[in-house]
Parts: structure tokens; sequence; C-alpha cells
């Protein structure tokens, strides 16, 4: 009975979705202010209504209603109940309702604050909303539904949730991505809100910035989320693969970056206007070609869902009518929001220029690397793959140059800066970053791309402290009080930058300074890696709730003091006849210990991996801190003020 | 020159620079980094280059699987049913290594016709199958068709 009331509220949370979409923009033109007026209550209507088919699915896992076919293939009776709740978005249906779900959030968000925006504008926006809602409602309710019965023969137990995802990281991982990437549809419904109503002014962008820094800020937390998932949970110590689906969160993050420096130029100087529409457009299709990579099966993907064909057709389409319309729209409406104002070739607008075309340099290097594939397949020029050495020869020149001039951009001022402006910082703080970055390669006998790598980190460090300290040192009081009068937005931008630069150290010192080791080992062997000794002590089998596992223990030893006792599994989970590695980590500021069993070999020597990994923390720590520092620029003071107030 | 028309002329020179400088990177990455897939059939009749990175795959052959007792080190043989290529690994086989799975390994042919894989990649789901080894096994099964149905022509 229940589920059937789920796929009923979620037809008719499709036919108010339609009604959003329409009647808000009829009212808009025949200047007609009740239609205008339905915006508000329509939007909160359908989120209420896909709200309790969520919970209806909710219900259906947490009493194993194993009659709903999706239930059934992702869910089992023994399975702990946290993860029952979670394997709600293991699979394609379910995670497109938690996609449906955020989104319907989000709308509900912007309803909410309609009031700080003009009164024509606000029920544009969400009738724009309205049409992404009806693409995903209709999507999910005509390929995916995920209420399917499987009646009459009810299994008597379910096909459980694919071991790999029963882990925390799994509960938390898809939520906040989605977050991210469906927020970017707030971006991109004022965009084409703005096309619609002619009305591109630098106010547009003012409303657009907090929901872009954001959404942007959740897509970190997700992409930061998932790397470390991959780290703990593949069982093999990376932390990025370049897998396509990666890229594909990826990308909108590097477009979503550009779109957030583009908007503050647009906010401050009222230039750029075009092209930050262009860019919300082409970061909100990033994400649906996003979409359509992992859930059409068309690449291979440690994530791909099962595939079908007729879903991934569903996305294209949904993706050339959204992107295509609004495309069109912007030909036809672009040349009337041209700016009018010019700018200066040596002020801040010029060096967010650099950073915008940087980013989207970046965007299409990887864009090329993903669907350089398909493209092949599809001239039928044979089966490749691209591997991550094309990302990261390619990548990493083009990144560290972005970062060089990070550190610039925000020591300039708008339309005009003087060269002696910064000619001593700049001089002075290469001089520091060089000589520092160049004493670490040397006592540690690092290469010639880790002293590079080095030398930028240090330079944005000292750059940005030159910057906040030229700011809180200037004029007469102390320096306590201007630090506090400095706006959020400020600090928001330090926070991201510094973030950025704790990662890069993270990435190199990763990668110049691990050790890996795969070894055959018995119990009571000893192996010594970067001045660890790790024993293997012994091995044992254990029972969990839905799994079997072999477990061992190691003891690491550093200068004969036991520093950490680890106890890496092999779990064998008997409903999908399938083997999962659990990886053990001593977790530490400048080194983790990473220990985790390969496969039995004999009686009783096992392959182990065993990696002591140099700062690979600071890559997570990095990815908190930018998303903190989004966070804070989105709650800036100056956004919550009321429209023409 | 007019101000305003110097100023486009340095946006349109810094994004032909920064794009030339992209696509010859890329161009030269690619040209690295690319790994053409090939089917056991394909490199039994020689299609596939000789110590160049390349992918190779199919269908673990059961009873195949011959460990190093000392090391790490091991063989198997893979197969699309008509053909069979031996790879060689040093290194942990993924959680998802069986005899009779589909696995996609990456690495270089040598001289003896042997694959020395650096990487061996199976897939992270039961259900999932590598798209490359679908196609493989699909080719296999149709050149096997055709040659047994040609066969019986004959007579």
């Amino acid at each position: 009975m229940f589920p059937e009331i789920g796929q009923f509220s979620l037809i008719l949370s499709l036919f108010f979705a339609l009604s959003l979409a329409l009647v808000p923009l009829i009212g808009y033109w025949k200047g007609n202010r009740p239609l205008l007026e339905t915006a508000r209550p329509l939007t909160f209507i359908m989120s209420a209504l896909v709200l309790v088919s969520f919970v209806i699915l909710s219900l259906s896992f947490l009493t194993d209603d194993f009659s709903v076919l999706y239930v059934a293939q992702n869910s089992n009776s023994q399975l702990p109940v946290w993860y029952k709740f979670s394997a709600l978005w293991g699979g394609h249906e379910g995670s497109l309702l938690l996609w449906v779900l955020i989104l319907s959030g989000w709308c509900s968000a912007v309803a909410l604050k309609i009031r700080t925006l003009p009164e024509d504008i606000g029920p544009v926006v969400l009738a724009v909303l309205g049409m992404v809602c009806v693409g995903f409602l209709s999507f999910l309710l005509f390929t995916s539904s995920p209420f399917a019965r499987l009646l009459p023969d009810v299994p008597a137990d379910g096909g459980d949730l694919n071991p790999l995802l029963q882990d925390f990281g799994l509960i938390v991982h898809p939520p906040v991505l989605y977050m991210g990437y469906v927020g970017f549809s707030v971006a991109f419904a004022f965009a084409v809100a703005a096309l619609i109503t002619g009305n591109l002014n630098a106010s547009w962008a003012r409303w657009a910035r907090p929901w872009t820094a954001a959404s942007w800020a959740f897509l970190t937390l997700g992409i930061t989320l998932g790397s470390w998932w991959a780290y703990y949970e593949l069982g093999w110590g990376g932390w990025w693969f370049w897998d396509p689906v990666e890229n594909a969160s990826f990308m909108p993050w590097l477009a979503g970056t550009a779109l957030l420096h583009s908007l503050a130029v647009t906010e401050k100087r009222g230039v750029f206007k075009s092209w930050t529409v262009l860019l919300a457009i082409f970061t909100y299709s990033l994400s649906l070609l996003g979409a359509f990579l992992v859930r059409s099966g068309v690449l291979t993907s440690v994530h791909s869902f099962a595939a079908d064909p007729t879903r991934g057709i569903f996305i294209l389409a949904l993706l050339l009518v959204l992107v295509g319309g609004s495309l069109l729209l912007y030909a036809i409406r672009a040349t009337e929001v041209r700016s009018t104002v010019s700018f200066g070739a040596t002020g801040r607008e010029a060096w967010l220029l650099l950073n915008n075309i940087l980013l989207t340099v970046l965007t299409l290097t990887v864009l090329l690397g993903t669907l350089y594939p398909l493209i092949f397949d599809a001239l039928g020029l044979g089966k490749i793959s691209v591997g991550a050495p094309y990302f990261n020869s390619v990548f990493t020149p083009i990144a560290l140059l972005l970062m060089v001039f990070m550190a610039v951009g925000p020591l300039s001022k708008w339309h005009h800066t003087k060269f002696s402006v910064f000619f001593k910082v700049c001089s002075i703080s290469a001089f520091i970053a060089t000589l520092s970055a160049g004493l670490v390669v040397y006592c540690y006998g690092f290469g010639l791309i880790a002293w590079l790598s080095l030398t930028v980190a240090f330079w944005v460090v000292c750059l940005s402290f030159s910057d906040w300290f030229s700011k809180v040192s200037a004029g007469t009081k102390g320096i306590i009080p201007r630090a506090r009068q400095l706006p959020r937005n400020y600090y928001g931008m330090l926070l991201a930058h510094l973030g950025m630069v704790v990662t890069l150290v993270g990435i190199v010192l990763v990668s110049v300074n691990s050790h890996e080791s795969m070894l055959r080992l018995s119990p009571g062997d000893r192996a010594t890696i970067a001045g660890y000794e790790f024993q293997f002590d012994q091995m044992e089998q254990v029972k969990g709730p839905n799994y079997v596992a072999s477990k061992g223990q190691f003891t690491a030893y550093k200068a004969g003091k036991a520093v950490a006792v680890l106890h890496p599994e092999k779990r064998f989970f008997s409903t999908r006849q399938q083997v999962m590695t659990e990886a053990a980590l001593d977790a530490g500021f400048t080194r983790d210990l990473y220990v985790s069993l390969g496969e039995r070999l004999d009686d009783s020597a096992w392959g182990v991996r065993i990696y002591v990994k140099s700062f690979v923390r600071w890559i997570w720590l990095g990815g908190l801190m930018m998303m903190a520092g989004g966070l804070l620029a989105a709650l800036d003071k100056r956004y919550r003020k009321r429209a023409g107030v | 020159m007019h101000p305003v028309r110097k100023k486009r002329l340095l946006v349109i020179t810094a994004i032909v620079l920064v794009l030339g400088a992209a696509v010859g990177l890329v161009m030269y990455a690619l040209q690295q980094n690319i790994n053409l897939f090939f089917s056991p059939s394909q490199i039994a009749m020689g299609e596939a280059p000789r110590n160049a990175n390349i992918r190779a795959g199919g269908m673990v052959v059961k009873g195949s699987v011959k460990r190093n007792s000392d090391t790490l080190a091991v063989a198997f043989d893979v197969t699309d049913f008509q053909h069979k290529v031996t790879i060689e690994y040093r290194g942990i086989l993924p959680d998802l290594f069986r005899e009779g799975q589909g696995i996609v390994a990456q690495g270089k042919l040598n001289n003896d016709g042997v694959f020395e894989a650096t990487e061996v990649l199976a897939k992270h789901d039961e259900k999932y199958m590598p798209p490359e080894i679908t196609e493989a096994l699909k080719n296999a099964q149709r050149s096997t068709g055709e040659s047994a149905e040609s066969a019986q022509s004959t007579y």
C-alpha cells in the first residue's frame, strides 16, 4: 500500500512541477501579480510531495519490504540498520530519488529567500527550477521508478547492498556530493532568469553569488569525502584515480570555481556579464554530463550502475533540451547584456580573467581526457583508455600556473594597479618561497617538481599573509579591530586559497615521499618500510553481522618502540559471495601507516600491502578548509539585505 | 591603437597563448598515454604491438593460475574462448580476481608472446562486466559461429 502512495505522490509532484514551470512565467508575461505569486506555494507543495515519497521509500528499506523490487535488489534483512537506510541511494533509482529530493530542497530554499529578490525575478527563477524538476521527475517516473513491485512472488530476502558500499563513506558521500551537483542548478536558474527578463546587472551577480558559493562548498566537501573513502575503502591506498566518474564530479567543480571568480568581477565591476552567464550554463551542463556518464554506463568505471541504454538516452535528451534551450536563449539575448564598462589590463579584472581562462582550459583538458575513449570508439579506431599519466602531465603544469596567479590577484586593485605596488612584496615573497622550498627539498632529497610545487605553495602563503597584514595595519585603529572589520567574504577567500595550498603540499609530499611495498608475509614475519618495522603478529577468524572475516594483526615499531597496532581484514559477504578488503590505518598529521591484506597465498602466507604515506591527511584537510571558505563567503552579511534596500 | 582594441588584442593573445600551450601539452600527453585494448585473439593473430603499453583482457582460464612459492609473482591465462594469452604479474591481485571471471590487465607484450602486466583490474561488482571484454567475447563468438558454419558448408 505505502509504495503506491509514494509513487502517487511522485506523480502529483510532477504535476506541481509542471505548473511551477508554467504559471509564474505566464504571470510574468501578462504582468499578472497573483499568477507570479503562485510560485512560492507551488514550490513548497512539490517539495513536500517529493519528501513524502522519499520517506516512504526509506520506510520500505527500514521495514525490509522486499515486495518492492528496488529494496529487494539493494538491501538484506541481515544488513545493519544504518546501512538499510543508506542503501536507499546505493543503486540507480534510489540515488535519483535522492537527487530529486535535494533538487526540491534547493528550490524550497530559494523560495524561502525569495524576498531578497525583486518581485518579478524571484518567481521566474523558481519557474526555471521548476523546469529542471520536471526533467528529473519525469526521468525518475518514466525510466527508473524506485517503487516498482515484485508481486506476487515476494522474495524471502534481499540481494544485499554491494559490500563496497557498506561503509560510513557511502552514508555521507552521495548526499553531500549531490548537494553540490544539484546546487549549481540554482546558479543556472538565475542565469536563465536573467536572460528571460533581460535584467542582467550587477545585482544579478550579487543574488547568484551566495548560492554558487554554497553549492561549490558542498561539491568541494563531496569530492573530498569521495577521495577519502576511495583511499581507505578500495584497499589500494590511492586518493585520486582520474576515473571517469571522479572526473564527472571534478569538471563542474573546476567550472564552478571559475564561475565563483567571474561572479565576483560581475558584482563589483559590472564586466564579464555575458561570460558569467555562459559559465553558469556551462557549469550546470557539466554536472548533467556527469550524471549522464555515471548512469548510462558508456564508460568503464568503478562507479558504473548496471547499464541501461534508455536511461542514457533520456539524460542525453534532458541535457540537449536544458542546455540547448538555454544556449539558444543566450544567443538571442546575450547581445543585449554586453558590458559597457571597460576594465584595465593591469587591474584585478585582468587577473581574474586569467584565472577564468586557466580554469576553463583545465576543465576542457579533463573533459577531453574523459571523453577521448568515447570519441575514439565512435570513430572505430579501437578501444582505448586514457590513463592517469595523461591527466597528471597535462593538469599539473596548468594548475601550478593557476596557483602562481592565485596569490597575485587579491593583491591587485580593481581597474588599475601600479606595478610598483606589488613589485616589492612579490619579489620578497618569491625570494623567501624559493629559498625555503629549496631548503626542504635539499634536506629530504626531493626532485625538481617538488621544489617547484613547494615554491608555489610558500609563495601563496607569503603573499596571502602580506595582503592580510597590509589590510589590517593600514589606518589608525589597532590590528584586531580592523581584522574584525574585514568582510567574511575576504576571509572565505583567504581560507579557500590557503586550503588549496594545504592540498597541494599534501599531494606533493604523498607523491614524492611515500613508501609503498607489496610483500609476501606469514605470521611472525617482519618487514621494514621507511624506518617503521611492521610485525605480522597473527591471523584470526571473526564474524560480523553479515560477513565472516580473516582479521590480521600487525604491530608497527619505530626505533624499537611499538607505535601502532593495525587490524586489516578480508571480509567475505555470503549473500553476494563477494570478498572485500578492509584496510587498517594509523592516521597521523604528517604520516599514515596503511596495511591491507591481499590474497591468501598458501596455508600461512598472505600478500600484504604496507604503505607509509607522507602528509596524506593534508589533501583532505585542504578540502575541508576550501569548503569552510566557500561557506563563509556564502554567509557574508551583505547578501542578506532585502531587494531594493 | 584604440585602447579598447588594444585590450581586446591583449585578452585574445592571452587566450591563444594559454590554449596553444594546453593543446600542445594535451597532444603530447595523449600520444604517450592512450592504451589500446587487444583481445587474446588479436594478440594471437599478431595484431598487438610488442613492448608497447597496451591493455589485454578476457576470462581467466580455470586452473591456470600459478603462483611462485616465495614471491608475489603469479601467472595465469586469459581467454576469449578462441585463443589464450598468458599474463604474468608481480603483486597483489584485486579482490574480485577469480578463475572464470573477466579481467583487464595493463602492461606490455614481450617477445615470447607473454603479457607482462603492471596492473590487473577486475570489476568492483559481480554483476558488472568491463565493456571491452563483453565485446571481445561477442566478436570471438561471432567468428566461431562463422567458422562453424563455413566448416559445415564444405561437407
